[in-house]
């Protein structure tokens, strides 16, 4: 069924009897050319794009729990193209672009809302930092734009210009940049890859995976045996142990990030703003909700949940930012895991085994990269080849060195990025 | 969370620093090969389990520690002094 | 209306408050609630999506509906819940997300058009045009969206943040839980008892059950003086424990004076506490449910225990005409205690077709409530009996689907509650959070009896797992009546029945939802939005769920269940964040010259924590530029001093000393001679360089090593990983000495003639060659001094313990300015280290090898160090890296910027042209043009050629010649003569 308006009113008119399910949930096959596991964000995207760019329809996804569970509907929903280095800086440029075409390509609204992203600048080292990479996006073929100290006034009232701990220089702009609806990208993925034929099978974990002689075979799951052709593991926040059931080890570290969002406000900030002296990002949610965040706990963790210091870092960092903030009530707070990798850049690559793919390391990249990854990833399935936008992503950069892509430049350790 | 320090007892988090898996005590020789020291800095087991790992009271008496901790739990099993276990 | 002889308020005060512009009296212990209601105020918000009228619901924090806001201009504080918030003579509130008023609301419309807005519609429109999303949708529907509105400016309101410790931590002052902290407290073990509400007793003072043969009430305000009393407690009421964390750590947010007109001197708004407890007893006690029948949410329709609270509690009585609707026994004491109250009781319907009646009141047993009346309010309820349909004239329906146990803090580390099917209820699984017990209510123990020996027993367990043993405390007497429920979620109907009310979801919603095949609960709640308000579905989770079991044909175990996150209700992020509000949020660090430089008008930049001058402006200079011309212009002619004190100093001691500096450094320091300093870089252990610096010999096992500001703490820590992690079989110990040493570089022709006159013992350049470093006296100051040069001059560093630093910088810059010289900043600091091709951290920031900044050689063969062998990957030392060069304009455009990107000469501008980058630049004023340091791909082989810089955000492009990074006196003479 097309969604459109006019069916909206159609169907209020006739009672919204005529919805459907968004997404089929069949019984498992015996067999697939290719078995992603992982039914988040960038497994279903990759479903879509196998069935849409490549014609690959006979093609399961395997989740343990339900269809973006993951980090797709635990983020801060942020969807930019202003990275810096090499690698990066086209792959996520390729994203952005998708996501402007997402909602007829899926048929589905996931309310990709180009409100522009605003980076503080608090020194002048950091403004020849951020023109250097806005120069790169420039160079990409984005857009970025550097604002002086009364142009970020004028954009962001709420900011406390006067007493802030670290005064704010300006700002690296990025029109294209915004926000979606994190949940609706899932399901606007999974609503397209089930309708052209793609299997979604949820509450099926994947307990091991069949190899032979170098070549994968299929996988054991807790609904049965099902054997593929190929595997692409796509299973962020349980990379490792993913791996680990083919014999492999990643470079991989997993930690908790948290998110919050306050009681619903009436619109007070129209843009994102991320204020790197804090750690802190923050935006308005179309329900009114401050939707905000920080850097990792830093600990090694599988919890989905962290603790206080956190929780107080990104709140003081609201504080000195923008006071008037004081008074909106936190309401939730969570986590999700990252696959921290040991360049803060992800990995897309064959494996060793003959058959077997993996997607990983997106640490906190991996919302804005979901259209991407899922082009990227089902080029690299269907053809065996990587994507031009992904050919540095490969998994033994750390060894030979060669692509490293260190946006924060902290170095190998996994936790800094 | 609280982390208790050998030397200063059970402190919050917040006044230590993280450093990852322990195995980062394990420097291999200059001369170990490429895969020996790829497995030293990048590669890691990220157990979804107990994990041997390596913080540093920086906001207290400045010790490495190694830290038994689970990482669904969060339930830390103990602590002793990096310089103990080098030992 | 207010009843006689009833409630705990203050009847001999009153106070006068202001709603919605409105002027009501009311009594010193009312909230906003009680006083509305005691007022005949049953309108007081409106509902999120369609706007529907809605009233008070509950009496307690999860209240979903009378959200207002309080306070004016820059003190306004949005979503304040009328159900917690007390009054005080010139309270005033107003309602929101109403306009223009809440009686006539425009937005109300969109219930008119709910056909067409349910569950998830907005993800099948809106899509085209492409650009209306932004332009027209998104805007429109942000601003329909949103409770309150968040001040403009920011308010003078102080918060505060605090630790507390305590062997058992109590949670809720209810029966059980006063019961725990009075067993845990005659152990002498120190215990905290924290409970949300602005008196402890929990329902006790809700209900007219006795204890011990006093009104409950009494009985409570007994023991908490009892508890008061005692050394080992601590009472914390209006505090709401928010989040249960690893390790025993709690979240509470204390309420410390919002129920105050005027905040006294010195005193806070609220009070965010971590509280560490050895052991914990949950006793939250537990919310009542509602249930789902057509137009349940009208103001008047109320949870059947918050009409009896606001009776018994309050002595308010919330209509004229009371009826129930209940599936439980427990809701029949709201038709009793109306009753007793004098207040008309029209009907009890109750679900149970055996229900009886426990009191001479009309029963309908068997009945369902499924239609009500009243625009603004309720005046009439619709009922379908055994018989068919009748009609009762009522101004207040008390619902009650059962109780569900307040479970929250347990579910905080992921616990996941258990399916209890006597009690219809999810109830805590024990050990789901560390050293907790769970007591009372909220574990499934209804009665006020059961309340009292689970608050007992709880504190038993906590205080043997203390190694304690537990004294003997007498159960007092008191009701233990059966708590009876039988099992309704929604009253069959066509139209809309509501389960989250202030998000508008109806059970229409959940059912299309599950048709949609949203059948998991959790794209059900994200789906409909069910939950998702700011009672994060602490009214209607469970009855949510009921029914997608229902829709999907399962059970309500297999069904699951959302999980609850912290907070257990919202927290102002003031409270969170207290003390970080305007430079509180970190600390500022300041050299000793720092009152100096101030009183000398230099403008200071903060340079990570520190804060460093910028310039020193003189009269008649009209910008920077002019003042950094003088500046560098007075080193390279005459002399200058700088305050370089943030530079990183580690002292080094022992005698493995040199063995941890040839570790660390990729270049040797055991061959150093004592009394000569040697520039060394370090690298990470993958192999990119981490910092560079000079270290200095002092004595045989001493070194003093710099590291640069930014990289101070980074290196120290690096360092002791080395000696304790990596070495400890090492005999050598570091300690940071960054503060204790107050460091002033003095460079220039000028720099030794202007020391002369203050050392002690004057110096020459045969007994301080370049690099060299020894103790010196300065006017009788034991001090150091080192011949080290940042800048091409001839110049030296001079350290003396911190408290000299004032006297000293200001006597240096006094004798500096004799000469025809001064202080200098960091801008002239840039151009002089700019001018000699030294690299900062604009150079090395932490992507470059020392390949990549021509120091390949410096890395020494004839030993390991940290970072060596990574530093050898092909992919560190293959072609085509980008490498350190210097830049010069040659074109028509003379400015170089840094951040401008490099790409070949005559090509177009796009990444895949890009050759590298600008990475620091300056004007010289020595060499009359902008110079430049840059990273160009294999740029150490490239110098001469001409390429073009590019800075397409500043829109500036230079042509440029790759030169030496060395502008200005390349073989070093001006610094060794």
């Amino acid at each position: 069924m097309r969604f459109s308006g006019l069916r909206v009113l159609k169907e209020g008119l006739t009672g919204n009897k005529g919805w459907g399910p968004h997404w089929r949930s069949p019984e498992p096959k015996a067999e697939y050319d290719i078995v992603l596991i992982g039914g988040g964000g960038h497994g279903l995207a990759t479903a879509h794009y196998l069935a849409s760019v490549h014609g690959l329809t006979n093609v399961a996804v395997l989740e343990k729990g339900y269809l973006g569970g993951g980090n797709v509907g635990r983020n801060t929903t942020i969807v930019r193209a202003n990275y810096m280095l090499p690698g990066n800086s086209e792959f996520y440029s390729h994203s952005l672009k998708l996501w402007e075409g997402l909602e007829e390509d899926l048929n589905y609204n996931v309310m990709h809302s180009q409100r522009g992203i605003v980076n503080l600048v608090h020194s002048d080292g950091q403004r020849d930092a951020f023109v250097r990479r806005g120069n790169m996006m420039v160079g990409q073929g984005d857009d970025a734009e550097m604002l002086d100290a009364a142009g970020v006034r004028k954009m962001l009232p709420m900011i406390d210009f006067d007493q802030t701990r670290f005064p704010i220089f300006g700002g690296l702009y990025h029109r294209r940049g915004g926000t979606a609806r994190h949940d609706a990208v899932a399901w606007g993925y999974a609503r397209s890859a089930s309708t052209r034929g793609v299997d979604l099978i949820q509450q099926c974990e994947v307990t091991s995976i069949d190899v032979v002689g170098g070549v994968v075979k299929g996988v054991q799951t807790t609904r049965g045996p099902i054997r593929a052709k190929k595997v692409g593991m796509v299973a962020a926040g349980r990379s490792s142990q993913v791996a680990a059931m083919a014999g492999l080890r990643l470079p991989i570290e997993s930690h908790v990030l948290q998110a919050f969002v306050t009681e619903g406000l009436k619109p007070c900030l129209d843009h994102v703003v991320t204020y790197g002296m804090g750690h802190f990002y923050i935006s308005q949610s179309d329900k009114g909700g401050l939707v905000f965040g920080g850097d990792l706990d830093m600990y090694a963790s599988y919890a989905a949940r962290g603790n206080l210091p956190l929780v107080e870092h990104v709140a003081e960092a609201a504080m000195t930012l923008m006071p008037q903030i004081g008074k909106a009530k936190m309401l939730r707070s969570w986590g999700g895991i990252m696959d921290m990798s040991p360049d803060g850049s992800f990995i897309m690559d064959k494996t060793d085994i003959d058959g077997l793919f993996v997607n990983t390391g997106w640490c906190y990249g991996g919302f804005k990269a979901t259209p991407a990854s899922g082009h990227t990833f089902a080029h690299l399935l269907a053809t065996g080849n990587p994507h031009p936008t992904t050919v540095q992503h490969r998994l033994d950069r750390f060894r030979t060195g060669r692509g490293i892509m260190d946006e924060e430049s902290t170095g190998s350790q996994h936790n800094l990025h | 969370m609280r982390l208790p320090c050998p030397i200063c007892g059970a402190r919050d988090v917040r006044e230590f620093y993280y450093q990852g898996a322990a195995e980062m005590l394990r420097r291999p020789a200059e001369d170990a090969g490429e895969a020996a020291w790829d497995n030293y800095l990048h590669l890691r087991d990220n157990p979804a389990g107990d994990l041997e790992e390596l913080w540093s009271h920086d906001a207290g008496c400045g010790a490495w520690l190694v830290v038994t901790r689970h990482t669904g739990s969060h339930d830390v099993k103990g602590a002793v002094l990096a310089l103990e276990v080098k030992r | 209306m207010r009843v006689k002889d009833r409630g705990l308020v203050d009847r001999r005060q009153s106070v006068s408050f202001r709603f919605d512009g409105n002027t009501y009296r009311g009594h010193p212990g009312d909230t906003l609630a009680s006083a509305l209601l005691a007022n005949d105020i049953r309108l007081v918000a409106r509902s999120f999506k369609y706007h529907r009228p809605r009233g008070i619901l509950t009496a307690s924090s999860e209240e979903p509906n009378a959200l207002v806001t309080i306070g004016t201009g820059p003190a306004t504080d949005p979503n304040v819940r009328a159900t917690v918030q007390e009054i005080y003579d010139g309270f005033e509130a107003r309602s929101q997300n109403a306009w223009p008023s809440l009686a006539l609301d425009v937005m109300s419309v969109n219930d008119l058009a709910a056909p067409f807005l349910g569950a998830g519609f907005y993800y099948k429109t809106f899509m085209w045009p492409r650009a209306f999303w932004e332009k027209l949708y998104e805007p429109v529907i942000r601003k329909a969206a949103g409770l309150g509105a968040l001040a403009k400016d920011k308010d003078d309101d102080h918060y505060e943040k605090a630790y507390a410790f305590c062997d058992v931590l109590v949670i809720g002052a209810g029966p059980a839980g006063l019961m725990a902290a009075w067993t845990a407290a005659q152990a002498g073990v120190q215990v905290i008892l924290a409970d949300e509400d602005s008196i402890m007793g929990g329902r006790l003072n809700a209900e007219t059950h006795e204890v011990e043969g006093q009104p409950g009430a009494d009985w409570a305000a007994g023991i908490v003086a009892k508890l008061a009393a005692m050394d080992n407690v601590r009472l914390m009421r209006r505090t709401t424990v928010t989040g249960a964390y690893d390790g025993g750590t709690f979240g509470a947010l204390e309420r410390v004076s919002h129920h105050v007109a005027t905040v006294p001197a010195g005193g806070v708004k609220e009070t965010f506490w971590r509280i560490v407890a050895k052991r914990s007893v949950l006793a939250a006690g537990a919310i009542e449910r509602h249930i789902a029948f057509e137009n349940n949410d009208r103001p008047g329709i109320m949870a059947a225990g918050a009409v009896r609270a606001y009776l018994n509690r309050w002595g308010v009585a919330p209509g004229k005409a009371v009826t129930v609707f209940a599936n439980n026994d427990d809701a029949h004491r709201t038709a009793m205690d109306m009753q007793d109250a004098g207040v008309h009781v029209a009907a009890v319907v109750d679900s149970r077709k055996d229900a009886k009646a426990f009191g001479d009141y009309k029963l309908i047993a068997g009945g369902l409530v499924n239609g009500t009346a009243g625009r603004g309010g309720l005046n009439a309820i619709s009922i379908q009996t055994g018989a068919g349909q009748e009609k009762i004239a009522t101004d207040c329906l008390a619902v009650s689907g059962g109780w569900n146990p307040t479970i929250h803090l347990t579910c905080h580390m992921n616990g996941r509650p258990r399916w209890n099917a006597d009690l219809i209820s999810f109830v805590p699984t024990p050990g789901a959070i560390p050293g907790m017990e769970t007591a009372g209510a909220c574990n499934g123990a209804f009665s006020t009896s059961q309340c009292f020996a689970e608050g007992i027993a709880a504190a038993r367990t906590s205080l043997e797992a203390l190694g304690l043993k537990a004294p003997e405390v007498a159960l007092p007497d008191t009701e233990n009546t059966e708590y009876v429920v039988e099992p309704i979620w929604a009253v069959p109907g066509k139209g809309r029945a509501w389960l989250d009310f202030q998000n508008d979801v109806s059970v229409k919603d959940v059912r299309q939802a599950a048709k949609e095949n949203f059948t998991s609960v959790e794209h059900m709640k994200r789906y409909t939005t069910q939950g998702m308000a700011t009672d994060q579905g602490k009214n209607s989770n469970v009855t949510a769920l009921a029914l997608l079991a229902d829709a999907t044909g399962r059970g309500i175990p297999e069904t699951g269940t959302t999980t609850f996150r912290p907070p257990y209700s919202p927290v102002a992020l003031a409270a969170l964040g207290a003390g970080a509000q305007g430079a509180g949020f970190a600390p500022e660090r300041k050299t000793t010259s720092h009152v100096a430089t101030v009183d000398a008008g230099a403008p200071m930049i903060a340079a990570g924590l520190w804060y460093r001058p910028s310039y020193f402006p003189q009269d008649g200079e009209k910008n920077w530029r002019q003042s950094c011309d003088r500046e560098v212009g007075f080193v390279r002619d005459a002399v200058g001093v700088c305050d370089v004190s943030t530079l990183g100093k580690i002292d080094i001691q022992g005698p493995d000393a040199a063995k941890l500096l040839d570790f660390v450094y990729v270049n040797m320091f055991s061959t150093l001679k004592e009394g000569r300093v040697r520039y060394g870089l370090m690298l990470r252990e993958d192999g990119f360089v981490m910092d560079d610096g000079t270290t200095a010999r002092l004595a045989a096992n001493h070194y003093v090593m710099t590291t640069t500001t930014a990289a101070a703490g980074q290196v120290m820590r690096h360092l002791e990983f080395a000696t304790q992690a990596l070495h400890p079989e090492w005999d050598v110990r570091i300690v940071s000495v960054t503060e204790q040493w107050a460091q002033f570089a003095v460079a220039g022709p000028q720099s030794r003639a202007l020391l002369n006159g203050l050392l002690d013992s004057p110096i020459d350049n045969d007994t301080w060659p370049f690099m060299s470093c020894g103790p010196v006296r300065v006017l009788g100051v034991a001090g150091r001094l080192f011949r080290i040069s940042f800048s091409g001059e001839h110049a030296y560093e001079i350290a003396v313990p911190a408290r000299y630093g004032d006297s000293l910088f200001r006597l240096l810059v006094a004798r500096a300015k004799e000469t025809g010289g001064g202080a200098y900043g960091m801008e002239a600091l840039n151009v002089l280290r700019l001018e000699k091709g030294f690299i900062t951290h604009a150079e090395i920031d932490g992507r470059v090898t020392a390949g990549d900044i021509g120091m390949e050689r410096m890395m020494s063969q004839k030993k390991d160090f940290i970072g060596k062998t990574m530093a050898a990957r092909p992919g560190l030392v293959e072609e085509g890296r980008a490498q350190l060069v210097g830049l010069k304009p040659i074109g028509p455009v003379k400015q170089l910027t840094a951040g401008a990107h490099i790409y070949a000469d005559g090509a177009e501008p796009v990444r895949a042209h890009d050759q590298g980058y600008v990475t620091s630049v300056g004007f010289s004023p020595t060499l009359g043009h902008f110079i430049g340091l840059g990273f160009v791909r294999d740029g150490l082989i490239r110098k001469g050629e001409v390429l073009n810089m590019v800075d397409h955000v500043r829109g500036i492009q230079t042509r440029v010649e790759l030169c030496e990074p060395v502008f200005f006196d390349p073989d070093g003479g001006r610094t060794r003569d």
